[in-house]
């Protein structure tokens, strides 16, 4: 039962180095930036997003992902998931209005992975960058790289699978939309979502709590998704796999590395979900085709290469 | 003159050449070697870690968890951000095989 969990609202990642991460995420993905902050912190977002950022890039001397927010649909509905968050027994802490520029408070706390995520439901709105809400046009002049439309999703590596789910299906009212399963029957991986996406926030077990697998950006088309290949290409940037499509979701994707070693997705295309439709399951021996549908095959990189 | 490197990988007895500037682990992979596995390339998995045995060369930015200033100090880097600055002698470190199988 959705909970008043609305989307993925913003994502905040540990670079090695500042400039560079951001001639990345800026030149090539081609998101916009749209703040900096006195803690050196530099805020973006894809064009079609209407909140003010959804991406924060910190430098320190380890990459990987800090925190994953949700926004919700009210204040309110943050007070409700507070409450239901703690007494399912998660460390709860409450991050003050403004230490993300123009977002309101937000709710923190560890899942049983390790990761930390939070909800929130106020955040500066500044519209689509370029065209607005009032008779737009159809993208705006100016976009730079791949023109990543929003920031969509995490895949997230780490312990406590069945733990995970209760928490987002049961606290957060998201829905278990796809599933990899053992042969002992065991979970070994799982697709969230709290909207008609495929995903949300995804999870595949790993012993290691707290891991970041990637951050993934829509584009529109596949031809958007072999274009982003050639920039790769073009500008020597670290391909993980790619262009393929996805078993899982279904989605057409390429995955590479930003400069740190964090790896990122962009893809176009995908499955849907309603809230009446059963889970999708997948067998964990069909993990090669369900992870990459061409190949049938992991790369070792997959599984292993994490921040 | 000094424009290229002899690297060699201990455990495979592989060699190849490097050439100023590269990274070690670009330079093999240029060459279709396999004696150190690829990560993410960029300094942040760790993948790549090595023990340089012998040599000199510069580092560029690594993530601190796999390549902390002590180990560093001792030689044990991430081969995509050593630049040699001489000939080097390098040992990769065995890989544990990754799985799905949950333990739990």
């Amino acid at each position: 039962m959705r909970k008043g969990v609305m989307r993925p609202g913003h994502v905040q990642i540990r670079v090695l180095d500042m400039d560079e991460a951001v001639k990345h995420y800026k030149d090539l993905l081609g998101l916009i930036e749209v703040d900096r902050d006195d803690q050196g912190r530099v805020y973006l977002k894809g064009w079609t997003e209407v909140d003010k950022f959804s991406v924060v890039l910190r430098q320190a001397d380890e990459p990987g992902m800090d925190f994953m927010g949700f926004k919700c649909l009210s204040e309110e509905v943050v007070d409700q998931l507070r409450g239901e968050l703690a007494e399912f027994g998660c460390e709860v802490e409450d991050v003050p209005e403004g230490e993300l520029k123009d977002c309101g408070r937000r709710v923190r706390f560890i899942a049983p992975t390790g990761h930390a995520f939070e909800v929130f439901a106020t955040k500066k709105q500044t519209g689509k960058w370029g065209v607005g809400n009032h008779n737009p046009e159809a993208w705006p002049m100016g976009l730079e790289g791949m023109k990543a439309t929003r920031f969509d999703h995490c895949l997230l590596y780490g312990p406590n699978l069945d733990e995970t789910l209760d928490l987002f299906r049961d606290v957060l009212g998201f829905e278990l939309a796809e599933q990899v399963i053992a042969p002992d029957g065991k979970r070994v991986a799982q697709f969230l979502t709290a909207s008609m996406k495929a995903h949300d926030v995804a999870f595949i077990h790993h012993e290691e709590p707290a891991k970041f697998h990637h951050a993934s950006f829509f584009l529109e088309t596949w031809q958007d998704v072999l274009k982003a290949a050639d920039l790769l290409s073009m500008t020597d940037t670290s391909i993980d796999i790619g262009p393929t499509r996805h078993g899982l979701t279904h989605g057409q994707t390429i995955y590479f590395f930003d400069p740190s070693g964090n790896r990122n997705e962009v893809f176009a295309g995908g499955d849907y979900h309603y809230p009446d439709h059963e889970p999708v399951t997948w067998d964990a021996e069909e993990l090669g085709k369900a992870i990459f549908y061409h190949d049938r095959a992991l790369n070792e990189r997959f599984l292993s290469v994490l921040t | 003159m000094g424009e290229f490197f002899q690297i060699t990988e201990q455990c495979s007895g592989q060699s190849f050449h490097c050439k100023a500037g590269q990274s070690v682990l670009k330079a093999m992979e240029s060459q279709g070697l396999k004696c150190v596995p690829v990560g993410c390339r960029g300094g942040g998995c760790g993948f790549c870690k090595v023990t340089v045995l012998s040599g000199d060369y510069e580092c560029g930015k690594m993530s601190r968890v796999h390549a902390p200033e002590e180990a560093q100090a001792k030689g044990e880097v991430l081969a995509c951000r050593i630049y040699p600055l001489t000939d080097l002698i390098v040992e990769c470190r065995p890989q544990p095989a990754a799985t799905l199988t949950p333990h739990a």
